[in-house]
């Protein structure tokens, strides 16, 4: 009876127009079941969390290619813990140098996907964490 | 119920608080598990009653969301709190969904006293209307004093989505193609109010008079008549005419018991839905789920006896237990 | 029975009951692939398909001479951080031989916001250079002389900003006006279609397109008004045939929305430049910028009756495309941009940016910039493509691709015409959907390894750490933000008070904004603070998401 869905964020934080990424996730998601919720572009990390925390995602995957991820993300994680909403999980992906992303993780970023990464990357990585 | 564990009370009491996380979480949990589970319509029926119901629907393209968005921005500059579900009704079969309505509310998420969910279909519109119907029961019982519940409206499970609402508000903009024919029949006769966005296009003055036209001709409005009024979302004019409207119109409906017929129809629905499911799960579903139960099908099957005389005799069966 | 016919049923039929083919070839675009091309697939005209260089259709170029005359313009889309960075990196790039500038501008400037604005944190000199009034530009510029270099400025929803600044500096070098040589990207459309750097409403960014356009015809009589550009929507997803339709239905649009604005169409339409992708499909892509120049051709005379042959020429930038870099073996990109400028080479480019290969990880570094503008300088040196004129013409597949990439396009431009228009088409999410959708099928195909990606998701290696990456030094935002307030501390405030209040209250009219955006320039008036007027009187754009 119980029908638990897997509900997921995904966002374009700051000023970048760039979403073909995105939107790519965000089908590919859809069509691996999960429920997506698409805020799209120019989204404040403020916005963000409070989207998530409306929404009760289970997980925030947001997308950065103009090189303010090391702003990005670990704002979303603060904001996160201030609002005890350190459950949800934060993952991305985009133009993010290899030397940055032990830094990203240490804050408390789930998983970096990088470009060519594997659709089944992602998915794979969202069904080990919720496996039921 | 070993799968639910939450302290819906708990809940209750912070999302009364303002707390969107409770909220949020409550409306996962109706969503996830139903509305009879945990009895949290009980809990929640004391502290109902108090929120209009808007339901906002209107073809693809009509502007929904923006006009959501500027209506909502009126209502919190006027002191209401308000609370908007977003219903998106087509999910492809995978039972994944992309909800994408909140775009063009992106700036309410900071507001206090807005609350925005987005909801999807999970495979079952009949399910879908209950699991809205409980997030409606859920806001009304955190202090919002409006909640808005938009959804395109292509078809009749909008219709049984908009029976929901007090009173729904149906959009549309000149240039559809055939505008008019852009309303379904069924969605003209669920509009209480009827709004004409992008005003000042060519063609708007046009479907307005077409679709007052429509209104007039229409056999099975009765003595409604209501109203259409002309608005640019985008450029926020006639918003605010709308908006009031709007509670204008709430309001002789509860003068007129227009309103307490209304909520007198759904809340029997809705008990009705009740009922039956609880019924079924709490006297049917161990019949049904009885190892038996498979092995009387197979006899059934092979015409050795007769299914329909044994499911007389199990109803008999429950009648005798309930004397 | 043709030849063709007789051979396919003899000897080639013979080889494949040996053995089949090894897949089914089909373009990027979609449809099958001519196995051989023949004369028979020829179906047209020399002359009227083809003609000949400078003369209409212009299929086989726009100038009569072509590359023998002059190469086209290596221009590397170049600036980051701050104007004194950028400006260095600008010397240094003309030292190195390159022949025109062409400004990266950072997301806030992009968008109109200020240094010091709270949306503009994080991305302060991030993806360009960070412009926050005419001070800036004046940096940018210091020891270029604005004369003599030509300059392309990739900038959209606040253009008539930038370039009233690029003016405004102009004229504290002594640069008169008509002097100015360059091109402004000015092409908003392409904006919510794709590169999400919009900042107003549709009908008033088209105002200020064409505000742009009046301004220049009379004052700026050398300058590319407008890069209508299928690059971005190229990048986000859309096909060769798309990139056609859609760039040139943008580019109607425009006109249209000119000639509505009371211009006359050969006053305007020699100014329009275009801008495309190259991809790796070497003779598709040929075949596209062929077929490009061929119909908007057929367009202007036929569509909008220009008289003047100018109006009808397809003039075009290239950059190689920037989605085909991998992270992977990134020095196999220096190989993918080689295969990509010789088609835009081909295919007749005006100018061409070649990406680098460190672009899928970070800016790239001088040394990598330094290799992509070695690349065109050995296809124009040493290759010989450049000796002759549209050197691929008369190759029966090229031909035969040409006609279907042209067919294509205009099949998806009759399909917007009936939806009103590429604004229209815009706004209800049309474009947008067609992009996603490609992007989407594209992605199944590497996924699926339908299409081979070299180093991605075949012949791939352990991966081994990359060299040095081009870093954003921190104290950057810091800087910008220093300089933007004491920018506005030491001006005349009452009179940029007066200049604003006098913008705003024409915006409110039909006014051309131009001459009352340069007014503020000229005062030190910050970019935020222009835009902000104008955001006030036309109100902000809010995106149609298509998913």
């Amino acid at each position: 009876m119980a029908d638990k869905k897997i509900r997921i964020l995904i966002a374009k934080p700051g000023l970048d127009g760039h979403d073909r990424g995105a939107k790519v996730i965000a089908r590919t998601l859809r069509d691996a079941g999960y429920e997506v919720i698409y805020t799209g572009l120019r989204q404040s990390p403020e916005q963000i969390v409070a989207a998530a925390i409306s929404e009760d995602v289970n997980a925030i995957g947001i997308s950065v290619l103009s090189g303010a991820h090391g702003y990005l993300f670990p704002r979303i994680i603060e904001l996160l813990k201030e609002q005890n909403a350190s459950d949800i999980l934060l993952f991305g992906g985009g133009i993010i140098p290899d030397d940055d992303i032990p830094g990203l993780k240490e804050a408390g970023v789930a998983e970096i996907f990088t470009p060519g990464a594997p659709l089944a990357d992602i998915t794979n990585f969202l069904r080990s964490r919720y496996a039921s | 119920m070993p799968h639910n564990t939450v302290d819906f009370q708990e809940l209750l009491v912070r999302g009364q608080s303002g707390d969107k996380r409770a909220i949020g979480r409550m409306i996962s949990h109706i969503e996830t598990y139903g509305l009879t589970e945990n009895l949290i319509m009980r809990q929640l029926w004391a502290h109902t009653g108090h929120a209009v119901i808007v339901g906002i629907t209107g073809a693809p393209g009509a502007g929904k969301s923006t006009l959501t968005d500027k209506m909502v921005k009126y209502w919190i500059s006027k002191g209401y709190r308000v609370g908007v579900i977003a219903v998106d009704p087509s999910s492809p079969f995978t039972g994944g969904a992309i909800l994408g309505d909140r775009v063009r509310m992106n700036d309410l998420a900071l507001i206090k006293e807005v609350y925005i969910r987005s909801m999807s279909t999970r495979g079952q519109l009949g399910g879908l209307s209950l699991a809205c119907s409980g997030a409606v029961s859920i806001l009304d019982a955190c202090g919002y004093d409006i909640v808005l519940i938009e959804t395109v409206g292509v078809g009749q499970s909008e219709v049984a989505i908009m029976n929901v609402a007090d009173l729904v508000l149906v959009i549309t903009v000149p240039g559809l193609g055939d505008e008019i024919q852009a309303i379904k029949a069924g969605v003209l006769e669920i509009g209480d109010v009827f709004a004409v966005n992008k005003k000042d296009l060519p063609g708007a003055d046009r479907t307005s008079r077409e679709l007052q036209m429509m209104l007039d001709m229409n056999p099975n409005m009765g003595e409604r008549q209501p109203p259409v009024l002309m608005v640019s979302a985008e450029k926020n004019d006639g918003v605010g005419d709308l908006c009031d409207s709007i509670m204008e119109n709430y309001g002789c409906m509860k003068e007129s018991d227009e309103l307490l017929t209304r909520r007198n129809r759904r809340l029997r629905e809705e008990l009705l839905a009740y009922m039956q499911d609880r019924v079924y799960r709490r006297v049917l579903a161990p019949v049904i789920e009885a190892d038996s139960f498979d092995d009387n099908i197979n006899g059934f099957l092979s015409h050795s006896r007769n299914p329909y005389a044994w499911a007389e005799e199990i109803v008999s069966q429950i009648e005798e237990k309930i004397k | 029975m043709s030849d063709k016919q007789k051979w396919a049923e003899t000897t080639l039929a013979k080889a494949l009951e040996r053995g089949k083919e090894r897949k089914e070839f089909k373009s990027t675009s979609g449809f099958p692939l001519e196995r051989l091309a023949t004369p028979e697939d020829l179906r047209s005209d020399y002359d009227t398909a083809l003609g000949y260089p400078g003369q209409y259709p212009f299929t086989r170029g726009v100038q009569p001479t072509m590359y023998r005359g002059r190469l086209w313009t290596m221009r590397q889309y170049a600036g980051f951080a701050t104007a004194e960075e950028s400006n260095q990196r600008y010397k240094y790039l003309l030292s190195q031989g390159q022949t025109g500038l062409s400004i990266a501008f950072d997301l806030p400037t992009q968008i109109g916001y200020d240094s010091d604005d709270p949306l503009a944190t994080g991305e302060i000199g991030r993806v360009g250079v960070a412009i926050d009034s005419m001070k800036d530009m004046e940096i940018l510029f210091d020891g270029i002389p604005m004369d003599k270099v030509s300059t392309s400025m990739t900038i959209n929803a606040p253009a008539v900003v930038l370039l009233a600044f690029y003016i405004a500096a102009a004229e504290k070098q002594g640069v008169t006006a008509d002097k100015l040589n360059g091109t402004t990207q000015n092409d908003i459309l392409k904006e919510y279609a794709a590169r999400g750097t919009y900042i107003f409403p549709p009908a008033p960014s088209m105002r200020l397109v064409t505000n742009l356009f009046a301004y220049c015809s009379a004052n700026t009589p050398k300058w590319n008004t407008i890069s209508i550009s299928g690059y971005h929507m190229r990048e986000a997803g859309c096909t060769a045939a798309q990139e056609i339709a859609f760039t040139l239905a943008d580019g109607i649009a425009y006109v249209e929305a000119a000639l509505n604005a009371g211009m006359d169409v050969d006053d305007f339409a020699g100014r329009l430049a275009f801008f495309f992708a190259s991809h790796n499909n070497l003779l598709e892509e040929v075949a596209k910028f062929r077929a490009a120049r061929r119909l908007w051709a057929k367009i202007m005379k036929e569509r909008f009756h220009a008289k003047k042959e100018r109006s009808m020429m397809l003039r075009f930038h290239t950059q190689t495309a920037g989605c085909t870099l991998t992270a992977q073996q990134p020095d196999n990109n220096i190989v993918r941009v080689a295969i990509q400028s010789l088609a835009a080479v081909m295919g007749g480019t005006q100018s061409l940016h070649t990406n680098s290969k460190d672009e899928a990880l970070a800016l790239p570094t001088e040394e990598s910039v330094r290799i992509a503008l070695r690349t065109q300088q050995i296809i124009g040196y040493e290759s010989g493509v450049a000796d002759t004129i549209d050197p691929l013409a008369g190759s029966y597949f090229v031909e035969s691709l040409t006609d279907m990439l042209q067919e294509k396009a205009e099949e998806y431009i009759a399909r917007i015409d009936d939806l009103g228009g590429a604004t229209k088409a815009v706004e209800q999410g049309f474009i947008q959907r067609e992009i996603t959708e490609s992007a989407y099928e594209y992605q199944k195909a590497v996924e699926v390894k339908d299409q081979i990606v070299v180093g991605q998701n075949e012949f791939m290696v352990e991966k081994v750490p990359v060299g040095q990456l081009h870093k954003i030094d921190p104290a950057t935002a810091e800087h910008q933000i220093r300089k933007v307030t004491e920018v506005r501390r030491n001006r005349n405030q009452e009179q940029v008070r007066e200049k604003l209040d006098a913008l705003r209250a024409a915006a409110e009219t039909d006014a051309n904004l131009m001459p009352y955006i340069l007014d503020c320039a000229r005062l030190y008036c910050t970019e935020g603070e222009i835009c902000n007027e104008l955001r006030a009187v036309f109100g902000e754009y809010r995106a149609t998401e298509v998913l």
